[in-house]
């Protein structure tokens, strides 16, 4: 029932977290010597590829930078919710997602160098609106679509707006977090202290939910990844990026909850929380399938060629099977099926083993997911799901076992002077 | 209907009280048939020691018959007894059939737990059961402790109050329902004063 002794982390933790970390930057050495990523892409939207192997390193990198990237930035989306909707139950535990949140910075780093490399680099393979020559008039590679579009998918807006987003998310989670750390030191807080200090938290919170509407719930996912399928466009798309992630948002904070309940720690985190958080995965793995249901109907029932042929590319057509057809509807298995029936029942969702199952199934779907958002526009039917791929997933779950575990060690798991701890210890589903 | 009993009722006007007492009847043995309160209170089924419910598991079951339902039948619409070509889509237009199949599922088990849940509760029209003391409704938590032939009344009677009961009474009534009206009642009890 101390509440202030430090948590040290177990051996094999800094042994997995080093090995995964390795095993990455070692998949990243292998793709820098054999797949040349900096020789000069060739590129036509559907054609030959010059070097596959140099387009599907960028968007290896790609897809594995944006999907860590933004799951752990639904982890200060997690927090800014509960503290905007003044919930109490998830106090207990709130110091994980702030360390997975603290990961933000770095990743957020790596995401912008990596698209910092792909769009100075030219590599039209990846973002084919990067070629200048699609906006001279009177030639034959004019694009009348892209050059209405050009106003918004241009190097400068890119880059900037993609740093814009990912500072303040820095900026706004780290005030979030600094404000719980704070309160550590300032000791019990009265009525009236306490109300104001809900109130800051509430203010910030707001701050980080409106920016994040503006950049993850619609522009980011644009830029970052619908651009890469620069003719197309669904309305949907922001909103079923965002359901991905923050699904596997609420999975790697399940995750690193039981993780350190199994070592003893977080005494206040019971069931009932558990409880809570698998109906979280529950309720957005459904929500997920309702937006992919809702993008793929909607283009389907309409069947407009510009439109129908981003499933084209993934699942092909009814006389020609396309080549991402299994994964496709794998994904639909694991994201939906899967979660939708074995977190149905309460039993299932208070049962230690089994959410972390799910949650660790959930990551991995998503994963595979955001590989088919990404790869039918760049590498095409030459995908490969190797070593390679999985090397470079590492890499990102290394640096958030480090990102994390370095924050749970340096400050203590439970929040002990929030004004509704005691509402979160006593919490009752 | 299961015939006429005996009860002692025991009145709580607070909850906090209710709790240790439910606690304390069951621990010295006594069956409590039911406890009516004017709110639905938090915890209280875990007290008294019902099980769960299982109408999730019917809800469930619905679920799949509006499922299977939906998709039974849309698609032998659609495919045997009546093809239509809707804008050269195939004839099993899965996608397009999606909503409707979703929302027989949510109609079924929807209704379907609304009916079991007034089955279990022997909730209907015409039906009609004792009332063990009208302030259930209002301000009072009355705990209904059933008799057999060999409990001791005023025994009961003296435990409900040491545990807090502010008004103790016994009843002999009706403890299953029966069709018809209220003021037929009369007939099927009689009250005696406790103490």
């Amino acid at each position: 029932m101390n509440y202030n002794n430090k948590f040290e982390l177990p051996g094999s933790y800094k042994k997995w977290t080093w090995g995964l970390i390795v095993a990455g930057l070692l998949a990243v050495l292998y793709g820098f010597i054999v797949f040349h990523p900096f020789a000069h892409p060739v590129h036509a939207e559907g054609g030959s590829h010059g070097n596959v192997n140099g387009t599907r390193f960028w968007a290896v990198l790609l897809q594995n930078s944006v999907y860590w990237l933004l799951t752990a930035n639904a982890a200060m989306f997690f927090i800014c919710i509960t503290t905007l909707a003044m919930g109490g139950w998830q106090v207990a535990m709130r110091r994980v997602p702030e360390a997975i949140s603290s990961v933000v910075p770095v990743l957020g780093l790596i995401t912008f160098i990596i698209l910092l490399a792909i769009v100075l680099g030219g590599r039209t393979d990846i973002y084919h609106w990067l070629d200048p020559n699609l906006y001279v008039k009177g030639t034959g590679t004019f694009d009348k679509i892209l050059n209405g579009k050009h106003g918004f998918l241009n190097p400068t807006f890119f880059l900037v707006w993609s740093a814009v987003s990912i500072i303040l998310w820095i900026l706004l989670g780290r005030k979030m977090r600094s404000l719980s750390l704070k309160s550590d030191e300032t000791g019990p807080m009265d009525h009236a202290e306490a109300k104001r200090w809900i109130d800051v938290n509430f203010t910030y919170a707001s701050y980080f939910i409106v920016f994040f509407g503006l950049s993850v719930a619609s522009t980011v996912p644009w830029l970052w990844l619908m651009s890469i399928d620069p003719h197309w466009y669904s309305t949907m798309y922001s909103w079923y990026t965002f359901a991905s992630t923050f699904v596997s948002g609420l999975s790697l904070i399940a995750i690193f909850v039981i993780f350190l309940k199994n070592r003893g720690q977080l005494e206040y985190v019971t069931e009932e929380h558990l409880h809570d958080i698998g109906k979280f995965m529950f309720a957005f793995s459904v929500f997920w399938a309702y937006l992919w249901f809702d993008q793929y109907m909607l283009i389907w029932y309409s069947n407009q060629p510009e439109e129908t042929r981003y499933f084209i590319d993934r699942i092909g057509t009814a006389t020609k099977t396309g080549p991402y057809y299994g994964i496709f509807f794998f994904n639909l298995v694991v994201n939906f099926m899967a979660p939708l029936l074995i977190l149905m029942r309460k039993s299932s969702k208070r049962n230690w083993t089994i959410v972390t199952f799910v949650a660790v199934l959930i990551i991995f779907g998503h994963w595979i997911d955001f590989f088919q958002m990404i790869m039918p526009g760049t590498v095409g039917p030459n995908f490969e799901l190797m070593p390679f791929e999985f090397g470079i997933a590492c890499l990102f779950i290394g640096v958030i076992m480090w990102g994390v575990g370095g924050y749970l060690t340096k400050h203590s798991l439970v929040a002990k002077n929030h004004p509704f701890l005691k509402e979160s210890m006593i919490h009752h589903t | 209907m299961s015939g006429i009993k005996k009860f002692v009722v025991g009145s709580f006007d607070d909850e906090v009280v209710l709790f240790p007492a439910v606690k304390n009847v069951r621990k010295a043995g006594y069956k409590i048939h039911d406890v009516y309160t004017p709110f639905p209170v938090h915890g209280l089924d875990h007290a008294m020691g019902l099980r769960e419910t299982s109408i999730h598991t019917a809800g469930f079951i619905y679920a799949v018959m509006g499922t299977t339902t939906a998709l039974t039948f849309i698609s032998w619409v659609f495919t045997k007894d009546w093809p239509l070509n809707i804008g050269g889509k195939p004839h099993f237009a899965l996608p397009a059939w999606i909503p409707i199949t979703f929302e027989l599922t949510v109609l079924f088990s929807a209704v379907g737990m609304v009916l079991t849940f007034c089955y279990l509760c022997q909730l209907s029209p015409f039906v009609k059961k004792h009332h063990f003391s009208a302030r259930s409704t209002d301000d009072h938590f009355v705990m209904v402790i059933e008799c057999t032939e060999k409990t001791n009344d005023s025994e009961v009677q003296s435990f409900l109050q040491s545990v807090g009961a502010k008004d103790i009474n016994i009843q002999v009534a009706e403890s299953g329902w029966w069709l018809g009206r209220y003021d037929k009642e009369q007939k099927l009890y009689r009250e005696e004063l406790g103490y």
